[in-house]
């Protein structure tokens, strides 16, 4: 398998990428080197077992539905790059 | 060339949960902006998020509740994608197994039952909620919502018109409020819905191409958005026209749907397993401790009506519509009232009350022990049931023991003869016409003379009597 520059213009776009045309080059053969490297797992014969989903064997670790105290608002928005009205503030956004 | 209509619908359901579904932050609709959240549902680097029992229960519950089968084994994924209502760049939600698969609702649509399918319910958390300026300049982001548990009903595309639509929305929120996981008010958003809408010749077994509708703010809303988008579709194909698949946005004051966007391939959220998050077994044991939580739901309730109390499919649908108005239908019963009376009341009158003023029943005064004791003075024949009427606004808008109201306001009926009869003859020598009218086999003329002592009783005779005496003094 083999990545395609289509390919990873579109990845780059969805992940909200801007690339120079000499970076999609070098990513490309990067990328390219790490899925040849992942394709050598793809030797090895899985058939009946189940998807790793974490490395842990544990489950159903969970909490109970308390509530606890927020953080102060004038401490979140200290954490963003701008803010108005007690709200996040960012570039328009047109709805999707 | 006539056109079947296809609907799906994709619900969201907020769970009615104290706090959000990885973290402590409080769940409470209409906070200050931003005063409900903390580093893990913004989604700081560092933080870890913990699985919060209850919502996975209520997903359960409501799974079981919608007939779906149960994932023995499922897991939390990723699905990324940039948009400031999420401050990690992805939601954390189910991908290829989620909690309930498989399942169905019944709804009713002029009398015709028809199942409908569910494919299925997954857990995830909400988004936060964006404010868009006026002029378009920016958008001010609110994090209170981020991290609400929430589940998405997705139906199979088994909805042939916006009717059945709206049915199977109803018979949802209906399973919704009794199971208690959410109070599904559609007005703050914890029940939200877009649907998908394709039409096909009739008898094609073959998909149409589809639009999907957003931004459906109301039951009525998404029914009018249907009605809409169907028609135009319609048109396009009559017209030898072709459909493009598109998102829209229904715009409800000028009922009409713009494009939002244009799909030219499909969205691509390259889901993954959740690093942060361990998978979740649900067993046989834990499976069964939420079946057992789960009350009688709408569907057995009407049946159990019908059966028992030889009530019409109409008005038992009516009075199971929601849990509170049914257990005021059984108190009711219970008091004493006959179930056939009961339900006439609350299906017509205290129905139609809580409408007129979009009203829930905590808001009004009436207790099913004074709607049991006033049917039982219609019964005894102390109120005509026009009194009754009367009897029933003051017990909605005040409460308080009926005998007492109607003694206090002298409306108690008049049923005694004579005091009837020398009322009827002062009606008729007043109208001799009518008496004249009624022999030529008039029967309004009889109705009218009955009117004019209801009139002169201020509504008080007890009307088959007062039609009685007429009849015997007129000598007919």
């Amino acid at each position: 398998m083999k990545l395609t520059k289509e390919q990873l213009e579109k990845l780059a776009d969805i992940s909200r990428f801007s690339l120079a045309e000499e970076e999609k080059e070098l990513f490309l053969e990067q990328i390219n080197q790490m899925i040849q490297l992942a394709e050598k797992l793809q030797e090895v014969n899985t058939e009946g077992v189940q998807p790793t989903i974490m490395g842990m064997p544990i489950a159903n670790r969970m909490r109970e539905d308390k509530r606890r105290p927020s953080v102060a608002r004038e401490k979140v928005l200290a954490c963003a790059s701008d803010h108005k009205d007690g709200m996040f503030r960012v570039p328009a956004i047109f709805e999707e | 060339m006539k056109f079947e209509t296809v609907i799906g619908l994709e619900v969201h359901v907020e769970l009615s949960t104290e706090s959000k579904i990885f973290c402590g932050c409080s769940t409470e609709f209409g906070a200050p902006p931003n005063t409900n959240t903390c580093p893990i549902c913004l989604g700081h680097p560092g933080t870890l998020p913990v699985l919060n029992r209850r919502a996975v229960e209520y997903a359960i519950k409501a799974a079981l509740a919608l007939n779906c089968e149960i994932a023995d084994w499922t897991y939390f994924a990723r699905k990324n994608y940039f948009y400031p209502d999420l401050p990690k760049a992805y939601q954390t939600s189910q991908d290829d197994h989620p909690i309930g698969s498989n399942g169905w609702v019944e709804i009713n649509v002029n009398g015709k039952k028809k199942r409908i399918g569910i494919t299925r319910v997954h857990l995830e958390e909400d988004a936060g909620k964006l404010i868009h300026s006026e002029d378009g300049s920016e958008s001010l982001v609110d994090y209170n919502r981020v991290g609400v548990p929430l589940i998405e009903i997705v139906s199979e595309p088994d909805l042939r018109s916006p009717d059945e639509a709206y049915a199977y929305l109803e018979k949802i929120k209906a399973i919704m409020l009794y199971t208690e996981v959410s109070d599904v008010k559609m007005e703050q958003g914890s029940l939200r819905c877009d649907a998908n809408i394709s039409l096909r010749p009739v008898g094609s077994t073959h998909f149409g191409t589809k639009t999907e509708l957003k931004n459906l703010n109301s039951f009525r809303g998404v029914k009018q958005a249907l009605e809409y988008e169907q028609k135009r579709q319609r048109e396009v194909l009559e017209s030898g026209g072709k459909i493009v698949q598109q998102t829209l946005r229904w715009l409800m004051h000028e009922g009409k749907a713009v494009v939002m966007r244009t799909k030219e391939e499909a969205d691509d959220y390259r889901y993954f397993p959740e690093p942060d998050l361990v998978e979740l077994k649900i067993d046989a044991d834990w499976k069964k401790q939420i079946a057992d939580t789960i009350p009688e739901l709408p569907d057995a309730r009407r049946d159990r009506y019908k059966e028992s109390y030889g009530l019409s499919d109409y008005d038992a649908g009516l009075l199971t519509v929601t849990p509170e108005i049914a257990q005021f239908f059984d108190d009711t019963v219970k008091e004493g009232a006959e179930p056939k009376a009961a339900a006439n009341w609350i299906a017509r009158d205290l129905i139609a009350y809580l409408k007129t003023g979009d009203y829930a029943l905590e808001d009004i005064k009436v207790t099913p022990k004074n709607l049991s004791d006033m049917t039982k003075l219609i019964q005894k024949g102390t109120i005509s049931s026009k009194i009754a009427k009367q009897v029933f606004q003051e017990l909605l808008k005040h409460g308080g023991d009926p005998e007492t109201i109607v003694r206090e306001r002298g409306w108690i009926q008049i049923s005694d003869e004579g005091e009837l009869r020398e009322i009827v003859r002062s009606v008729i020598e007043a109208h001799p016409q009518s008496v004249v009218d009624f022999k030529n086999g008039k029967d309004r003329a009889l109705g009218f003379m009955v009117g004019q002592v209801m009139k002169k009783t201020r509504g008080k005779a007890n009307p088959q009597l007062v039609n009685q005496l007429i009849l015997e003094e007129i000598g007919s």
